[in-house]
């Protein structure tokens, strides 16, 4: 219901671009390479090379041993630099080399940290152990920001999607995320929904506020406007901000671009005037 | 008490399926409603198209023969319904040998118009032509089933995929040829069929930048025409235009429907020990 | 322990009748000669079958010609297109009883007469339908002209897909048929002549005559037939070919071949033998377009003949109709003794023989898969063809002595080259004095595709856009 909302013109293209601002670049694919990564990189900086006036997206996400890389090729862009760590996806690795994993993945450059939360824990009720570790994970953080992925396809209900938003919120964590895309459900509106209310909540219960990244599943425009206009309506303006939500993605991007560029010209155009990277 | 017919809804036919304008609408026309398409219908229906090109054109010519041939068989079956909404026997007769005719040249085309080059160098060189993509098909007004039949077919038998807007004032026959190609196995989003104002949607297609080709066989409004080649233009689609004169459809087509639809790949390489 | 389990195919869909005669302007009749059709793999009797005489040949060519003028040459090419395409619609209808009956009548593999031989029959004449109505297309002029009343003659080792060669551009054409094929195996051609009736194929556009070599000579010398067209030895060609002389019909020939199959040393090697083993043994090697030489660049000789001996001893020799077969019978007696023949000269000439232990059945006709190592070109099994499983190796050291070692023969079907390199490929293929040069693969066969030989084995060619050539007054 809340997503039904008509935006229009020069509403829509401001949603458009932010919505690119928004977007965490992503490549998580056992075959990435340094070349990979390095092009997806040049997207990141100039998402359309024939449009000037298109803002950079917010962040490339990549495993960490791509930090290295990644680094060299966004320095000076402002795009933030984003890596999964704490043996992403399943998160099935000892504690030690849940730390290493991030201090490493910090060390080469990364100031975004996504980890995965222990759904094993989790689901079996210990919840104290989720919590330490986060609270570790964090520690080990440093100065990056940490986004804590719940794998929300994984939990099963809504309540556990409020109980793990809030213990990661308790727990330091500076943005709370769906999902690893890693598993056969990722994002959905409903589960953003729950987790906006977590951080709404949150902010009057403590003052601190938390962003909010559903990623994966998120492909069209469309889909990324209702997104949007869920946040405007449940946490408030507040959240309509790169430092405040975001999007994991890696195909809505060209989509966005396509838009933006229909609502310039007033004609539909085609996936052949955006690059493949 | 005599029984009261069940009537039947006239859809469009989008990737397979058979949805009503996005935008709600319909029109009264052959006295029935029947979908008004919208400029999202044509977006739609472009994403549809694109999305089954790869899978046409790669399927072989063998493959692609047999499927048409397949649906000629489902037309054959439907032959008394096309008579009873106004379309004369020997056209709809003439309809299904057309779809018949176009369906023997997949396998064939290449051999015609395919060729191996005698170049002045130890070089292998064949060309082939390959399909161009999606084409965007305004259907012709005055012979709602041949007339289809003879635009759609050429530019799907090579491997394109086409958005056709049907004949505005008789679409009847178009929807029914949907319904006839949804039976058959033809895969969803070769063909798609809009039906409605041509003036309202045909803009959108010849703008649109992910359409490669043009049929303007069914415009007959020559401003139109001009304005639709013109925005053609900005992608460089290759265009068919309407016809100078009265077309009669009966006749030997010839493969210039096909080619006009087909772009030439040329294979060098070297010969050597 | 790990054995598999016969898999026979069901014998119970074809319904074999006790007696056949010959199908003659629509019409059974009996005719007055009669002999029996045997199964190669148990010798066990099939059906009698009337052998044509000269009076029921021309009974057969006066149907033909009557429905030449009357009805096939005057009719659209569109309704001739539509009546192939039936006839393509009922083969793949009766596909499973078509590839059984095939299997008993040839004593060739169910797999390959199910998924090779029925599947090209239906193809062959969906491609040719497609023709019927665009011959001013296929660049022999805006309205070329049928011939008239074509004599066929086919062989034995694809007799369904021979005829299907046969009769498809002929049709498409408007030039009407009588056809005669092999004596040994004539019943596929018979459900065929069903299947024209069950499509209602006008009376006399397609005629068979069953029998043996004088049916054949009455047919291809009668005096109304304008096109003969023979699939079969180059010894019967030759004699077709004098026989002819001085007529106006025209002739085509497809005949014997001694393709060399060439690999290098760049080759590989896995896939290469795959593909020397589909070469020679596929169909029992009653292939006339067989890679019946195996030319082995000397640097990978010992790999490749290791790799080759191996993959030999995974070959299933047996029944025809169990899906496990790889290779089934010889086609007749007189095949197999003319197989053993040249085998025995092979071994006496010197050079070494090698099979991979097989079991035979006892009853039927059959012969092992077998290679001969150590074999020159001066050697007989080099040089004629063999028609059955028997592989001949020999070797070279350069793409040019490998050229000129596979062109030494009177044939010229067909060649095959194994190499990773592109450019060698095209600049054999180029050499190669072979009517289809086959590159990493072996034995593709097609509708769209033109196949025929140069040189002894035959002129003319069958399948594609010239394969219609040959039924054009052109």
């Amino acid at each position: 219901m809340l997503s039904t909302r008509s935006i229009k013109t020069t509403a829509k293209a401001w949603a458009i671009d932010l919505a690119i601002r928004m977007v965490d670049l992503t490549t998580l694919e056992g075959a990435d390479t340094p070349g990979k990564v390095r092009a997806l990189s040049a997207k990141a900086r100039r998402p359309d090379p024939a449009d000037p006036s298109c803002p950079a997206v917010a962040a490339l996400c990549v495993y960490p041993s791509m930090v290295p890389v990644a680094s060299e090729a966004l320095r000076g862009s402002g795009v933030h630099l984003a890596s999964v760590a704490t043996a992403f996806p399943s998160g099935q690795a000892p504690i030690e080399v849940k730390l290493a994993d991030t201090k490493a993945a910090v060390a080469a450059g990364a100031d975004e940290i996504d980890m995965v939360i222990n759904r094993g824990a989790f689901l079996s009720g210990r919840y104290q152990e989720v919590y330490d570790e986060i609270v570790a994970v964090k520690d080990a953080c440093g100065g990056a920001h940490l986004k804590v992925i719940l794998e929300t396809g994984e939990l099963a209900t809504y309540d556990n999607v409020r109980r793990a938003s809030w213990l990661a919120m308790l727990a330091g964590g500076d943005f709370i995320k769906t999902s690893t895309g890693k598993v056969p459900v990722a994002a959905t509106l409903p589960v953003t929904l729950v987790m906006l209310e977590a951080v709404r909540d949150f902010r009057g219960a403590s003052g601190r506020q938390v962003g909010v990244k559903p990623a994966g599943g998120i492909r069209t425009t469309k889909d990324a406007i209702k997104y949007l206009v869920v946040v405007n309506e449940t946490a408030g303006a507040d959240w309509l901000d790169p430092d405040w939500f975001r999007f994991g993605a890696s195909t809505l991007l060209n989509d966005l671009l396509m838009q933006r560029t229909k609502l310039k010209t007033g004609h539909y155009s085609g996936p052949d005037y955006f690059t493949v990277d | 008490m005599s029984r009261l017919a069940v009537r039947k809804t006239y859809k469009l036919f989008i990737g397979g399926k058979f949805p009503r304008s996005e935008s709600g609408r319909s029109y009264l026309v052959q006295d029935a409603n029947v979908a008004l398409a919208s400029r999202k219908d044509v977006r739609d229906a472009v994403v549809a198209a694109r999305a089954a090109v790869k899978g046409w054109s790669g399927a072989t010519a063998y493959n692609r023969g047999q499927i048409l041939y397949r649906a000629a068989e489902m037309l054959e079956g439907r032959r008394d319904q096309f008579v009873a909404l106004g379309e004369p026997e020997a056209e709809v007769d003439a309809a299904i040998d057309r779809w018949v005719w176009y369906a023997g040249w997949s396998d064939k085309i290449a051999q015609v118009y395919g060729n191996a080059n005698p170049v002045a160098g130890p070089y292998f060189n064949l060309s082939s032509p390959e399909p161009t993509g999606v084409v965007g098909v305004v259907a012709p007004p005055e012979s709602a089933l041949l007339g289809l039949v003879s635009v759609v077919a050429p530019a799907i038998v090579t491997g394109n995929t086409v958005i056709v807007l049907a004949a505005e004032e008789r679409p009847l026959a178009a929807v029914t040829l949907a319904e006839v190609l949804a039976t058959s196995d033809l895969p969803g989003g070769v063909v798609n069929l809009l039906t409605g104002k041509v003036a309202e949607t045909a803009p959108w297609l010849a703008a649109h930048m992910d359409v490669n080709a043009l049929d303007l066989a069914g415009v007959r409004d020559a401003a139109l025409a001009t304005s639709l080649e013109e925005a053609a233009a900005e992608n460089l689609k290759r265009v068919l235009r309407p016809p100078a004169a009265p077309v009669d459809w009966s006749a030997d087509p010839g493969i210039g429907r096909m080619t006009a639809f087909l772009e030439t790949k040329t294979v060098w390489h070297p010969k050597g020990t | 322990m790990f054995e598999y389990a016969p898999a026979p195919e069901s014998r119970s869909i074809v319904d074999i009748k006790p007696s056949y005669g010959l199908f003659v302007d629509g019409q059974w009749i009996d005719g007055q000669v009669r002999d029996k059709t045997v199964n190669p793999a148990n010798e066990e009797v099939l059906a009698e079958v009337a052998w044509a005489t000269e009076s029921e040949v021309d009974a057969a060519v006066r149907a033909a010609r009557a429905a030449y003028e009357n009805v096939w040459s005057t009719m659209p090419g569109r309704e001739r297109a539509k009546y192939l395409f039936r006839i393509a619609r009922i083969i793949q209808e009766r596909a499973r009883e078509l590839a059984v009956l095939e299997s008993l009548d040839n004593g060739k593999p169910i797999r390959e007469s199910r998924d090779v031989d029925v599947p090209l029959v239906a193809a062959h004449f969906f491609y040719y339908a497609g023709w019927a109505d665009k011959l001013g297309y296929a660049g022999f002029g805006a309205s070329p002209r049928p011939i008239g009343v074509a004599g066929q003659v086919i062989p034995w080792n694809f007799p369904l897909l021979m005829l299907a060669w046969k009769i498809a551009p002929a049709l498409a054409a408007g030039n009407t048929v009588v056809l005669k094929p092999a004596e040994t195996t004539p019943l596929t051609a018979l459900v065929f002549a069903e299947i024209c009736q069950e499509a209602e194929l006008p009376p006399g556009v397609v005629n068979i005559v069953t029998g043996a070599g004088e049916t054949g000579h009455a047919l291809v010398s009668h005096p109304g037939v304008d096109k003969v067209a023979f699939t079969g030895s180059t010894e019967v060609g030759r004699a077709i070919a004098r026989a002819v002389a001085g007529s106006r019909k025209k002739l085509t020939l497809e005949l014997g071949g001694k393709a060399a199959n060439i690999v290098f040393e760049d080759a590989p090697i896995d896939q290469a033998v795959e593909g020397i083993v589909n070469g020679i043994f596929f169909n029992q090697g009653h292939v006339c377009c067989a890679g019946s030489r195996l030319l082995v660049q000397e640097s990978v000789y010992d790999e490749v003949l290791a790799s080759l001996k191996r993959r030999m001893a995974l070959l299933r020799v047996g029944d025809p109709l169990d899906k496990n077969t790889d290779i089934g019978a010889i086609n007749s007696a007189a095949q197999l003794e003319r197989i053993r023949t040249l085998s025995e000269i092979g071994s006496e000439e010197g050079a070494s023989r090698w099979s991979p232990p097989c079991e035979l059945p006892e009853r039927g006709f059959w012969f092992a898969p077998t290679i001969f190592t150590g074999v020159t070109q001066a050697h007989r099994i080099a040089r004629e063809e063999i028609f059955g499983p028997v592989l001949s190796v020999l070797t070279f050291r350069t793409p040019a002595e490998a050229v000129e070692k596979a062109n030494n023969t009177p044939y010229g079907l067909s060649a095959g080259v194994w190499t990773d390199k592109g450019s060698r490929i095209l600049w054999m293929a180029d050499r190669l004095r072979a009517g289809v040069v086959w590159a990493n693969t072996f034995n593709k066969f097609d509708p769209a595709s033109p196949f025929g030989g140069y040189k002894e084995s035959g002129y003319g060619r069958e399948g594609g856009r010239h394969g219609l050539e040959a039924y054009l007054d052109v």
